[in-house]
């Protein structure tokens, strides 16, 4: 292990030590798998791959494919998953998000399915690294939800703060370098998980419900707040704040103007100075840890780590921080899944298959069991159970217990997710994470904050 | 004879220099040659020469604060891990009578350090932190009300990690340094009416000194080249210089972070060089 910190670590757990707990539910999923992997195959071998499956099976087994990219994102689990039904071998590595892009762009040839967010995508795209993915080949893509295909859903327009999925996903001609605005032929990349980021806090020691932005930098919570320090996002969850608090209205949150950052960071050297924040985290376990540990009882904090708080039988809510008087929402993020330039013939085939099988369903139900979404619900429902499916899309209360991926029991049954259905909450998405043209000022200015 | 003794030279050399020249020394002129580049903002770097990266931190306030931070954890790390690595290679050497059981308490320091260093620091995370086992100890015996937090993720915690991760390069070359006084020359020193001060000051601190300056070289290098310990033990509520040229390369301007590290680059090779103007250092390996 490097000494890099893994700045956005959101991992989905631990594979190996709770595998065990889970093994019972596991056999009958399995069993459930086999029968789904045999009809995706028979699919496939209808389908445009030509040579599949019985020259195929001989021909790919010894393909290697290398996911790559932040931890919440490229899971393990996932990837021995895909290895089983597919038939070839899928390597999962995990990089810090800086570490990924840097990786991507500056040694494409040690990638071949980059996991991108919608601003890297942008960056790889711009550099030439990757090459357009054939949408004609994606068999799920007419069932793609349409915040991915129009940029709504539900007739709600996603809003543009940031930089949406929507807006990096696609480009004209498979070597184009500038993206195009709405769907064409090829894309960038394939979304495979988003969410929906807020505050998490403690209902026992903060006293009451919080739905809004502001009570994060509340001097009531003087000495007691966090926030997430990883500057391209911390940044957002701060400008919310302000934002929410009255202090300024920004022109676009996710690509502010260098005075907009002055401002931002100004007041979070003013709060810095006044002892308001107990810390910044910047992996998934220092901000599990700040909240049980009782030193943070409000922070911006990701889903699986509020649910990772509960475990421990410490309260902690998801805050619903829906869009109210065009302030508030929520943070969304989407990570997807790009082909790299250099991947052709058996091998970029097999990354075909491998693209496919993450919309076919088992990834996009495991991932909603930790409380991100599929961008192909309709799928990950088969391989839910509808207790599942009621808990985690719907927002009911939930019929019977729920657990996590690994068979670790997490909610009693009854209870409701934080911040509603997936509906409610995606449509109250009011930016995504982005980098910011004034990137490079705004990273100095970030770390006056934190040498302050 | 004299080409001959050159050739021979050269080929003792050859093994470390095709190590050297590869891996140390072509990246450094890398890292050199890209800090006078400038960014597309995407990634790339652009070919024409410039000193504006430079200029931007010779005249940034940024640069001054976090130098600031740096060298305060630094000179503070320092002296705690010096004053704690002296007394125990003088305790080692001067008062424990059997060579093999100083050799074994000696041993015995190195044991910590057969775990990693995360490890090491993040355990003093529920040891410091506002529930852990300091503060909820203090307040079972009444001596304070409310948790103490300057404990933990703050300057105090960032010291004692690195104290905790740094005294034993101060140990070794101290013990090694203290091991070869000639313990007659103590003995007469006290035969001749010297106090026990006395010998400290005149004996064993000065035969000590280049121990001392070797162990200043290992903790000085690694707490100005680093960021880890300082982001996570004062909870993100601090920076260093390291850490900023990291953000810088994670928003991929390659050419900023280059140049700031060539600046530390330099800095810290001109404080190594003034330590070793004070110490003959080939004649500590050697003798």
């Amino acid at each position: 292990m490097s000494k890099t910190p893994d700045s956005t670590g959101k991992p989905a757990g631990n594979v190996d030590t709770k595998s065990r707990a889970g093994a019972k539910k596991g056999a009958s999923r399995r069993s459930f798998l086999k029968a789904g992997g045999a009809l995706l195959g028979g699919a496939a071998g209808a389908g445009a791959i030509t040579g599949f499956p019985t020259i195929w099976a001989q021909e790919i087994k010894d393909i290697e494919l290398r996911h790559v990219g932040v931890s919440y994102s490229v899971v393990k689990a996932i990837g021995d998953q895909a290895s089983k039904d597919l038939g070839f071998k899928v390597t999962m590595q995990n990089l810090d998000t800086s570490a990924a892009i840097n990786r991507f762009i500056t040694q494409p040839d040690s990638v071949d399915i980059a996991d991108v967010e919608g601003w890297q995508s942008k960056l790889a795209t711009k550099r030439g690294v990757l090459q357009g993915i054939e949408v004609k080949k994606i068999k799920e893509f007419d069932s793609i939800l349409p915040i991915f295909t129009k940029g709504e859903l539900e007739g709600h327009k996603i809003p543009r703060q940031g930089i949406s999925p929507y807006e990096a996903m696609y480009i004209s001609k498979p070597t184009d370098t500038e993206l195009h605005e709405g769907v064409t032929d090829y894309m960038t990349f394939l979304p495979q998980v988003y969410n929906a980021d807020s505050i998490g806090y403690r209902p026992d020691l903060v006293g009451h419900e919080v739905t809004e932005w502001k009570e994060l930098i509340d001097p009531k919570f003087k000495g007691k707040a966090a926030i997430l320090d990883v500057p391209a996002i911390g940044i957002m969850d701060a400008a919310l704040c302000f934002e929410s608090a009255g202090l300024i209205t920004y022109g676009n949150k996710g690509n502010m103007t260098k005075k907009e950052i002055d401002f931002t960071c100004d007041k979070l050297i003013e709060l810095k100075k006044s002892g308001h924040f107990r810390a910044t985290w910047t992996t998934f376990d220092q901000s599990v840890q700040l909240m049980a540990a009782g030193e943070v009882i409000i922070q911006s904090m990701w889903s699986p780590a509020v649910a990772a708080v509960r475990v421990k039988e410490i309260p902690c809510i998801y805050a619903p921080v829906n869009v109210k008087n065009g302030k508030e929402g929520y943070r969304g993020w989407c990570n997807g899944m790009a082909l790299m330039k250099h991947l052709s013939g058996k091998k970029l085939d097999a990354a075909y298959e491998y693209l496919n099988w993450y919309l076919s369903g088992w990834q996009g139900a495991f991932v909603s069991r930790y409380g991100y979404y599929s961008p192909v619900p309709s799928t990950a429902k088969k391989y839910m159970t509808e207790t599942e499916w009621a808990y985690w899309y719907e927002g009911k209360p939930a019929p019977g217990p729920i657990s996590d991926p690994y068979g670790v029991p997490m909610e009693k049954a009854g209870t409701v997710r934080d911040g509603g259905s997936f509906v409610k909450r995606v449509t109250n998405i009011s930016c995504w994470n982005t980098l910011m043209d004034e990137a490079a000022y705004m990273n100095k200015r970030w770390n006056d904050f934190k040498v302050a | 004879m004299a080409a001959r003794d050159d050739a021979f030279g050269w080929l003792y050399i050859s093994p470390l220099m095709l190590v050297l020249l590869p891996f140390f020394v072509a990246p450094i002129l890398v890292v050199f040659a890209a800090s006078f580049m400038q960014s597309d903002g995407f990634g790339g770097i652009i070919a024409s020469p410039t000193l504006q990266n430079y200029v931007d931190i010779f005249s940034s306030g940024l640069t001054l604060n976090l130098y600031y931070e740096t060298v305060k954890f630094t000179l503070l790390t320092w002296l705690f891990s010096l004053i704690i690595g002296f007394w125990v290679a003088y305790f080692l050497v001067f008062h424990i009578r059997s060579p093999l059981l100083a050799i074994g308490l000696f041993l015995l320091c190195t044991v910590p350090f057969w775990t990693s260093n995360i490890i090491r620091m993040i355990s003093w995370i529920p040891l410091l932190g506002k529930e852990g086992l300091i503060n909820m100890a203090l307040i079972k015996i009444g001596f304070i009300h409310e948790p103490l937090e300057f404990l933990l993720f703050s300057g105090f915690s960032v010291v004692v990690a690195y104290v905790h991760q740094l005294t034993i390069f101060m140990i070794v070359p101290i013990f090694n340094s203290m091991g070869r006084i000639d313990k007659r020359v103590v003995e007469a020193a006290l035969d001749a009416g010297a106090s026990r001060f006395d010998i400290m000051r005149y004996i064993i601190l000065p035969l000590s000194k280049n121990g001392i300056a070797l162990g200043t070289i290992f903790v000085v290098s690694i707490v100005m080249g680093d960021f880890f310990v300082i982001k996570v033990m004062s909870g993100g509520g601090s920076a260093s210089v390291v850490g900023a040229l990291y953000e810088d390369v994670g928003v991929l301007q390659y050419p900023t972070a280059a140049a700031s590290a060539v600046v530390l680059t330099i800095l810290v090779t001109l404080i190594v060089t003034a330590i070793l103007r004070t110490v003959d250092v080939r004649k500590e390996i050697t003798r």
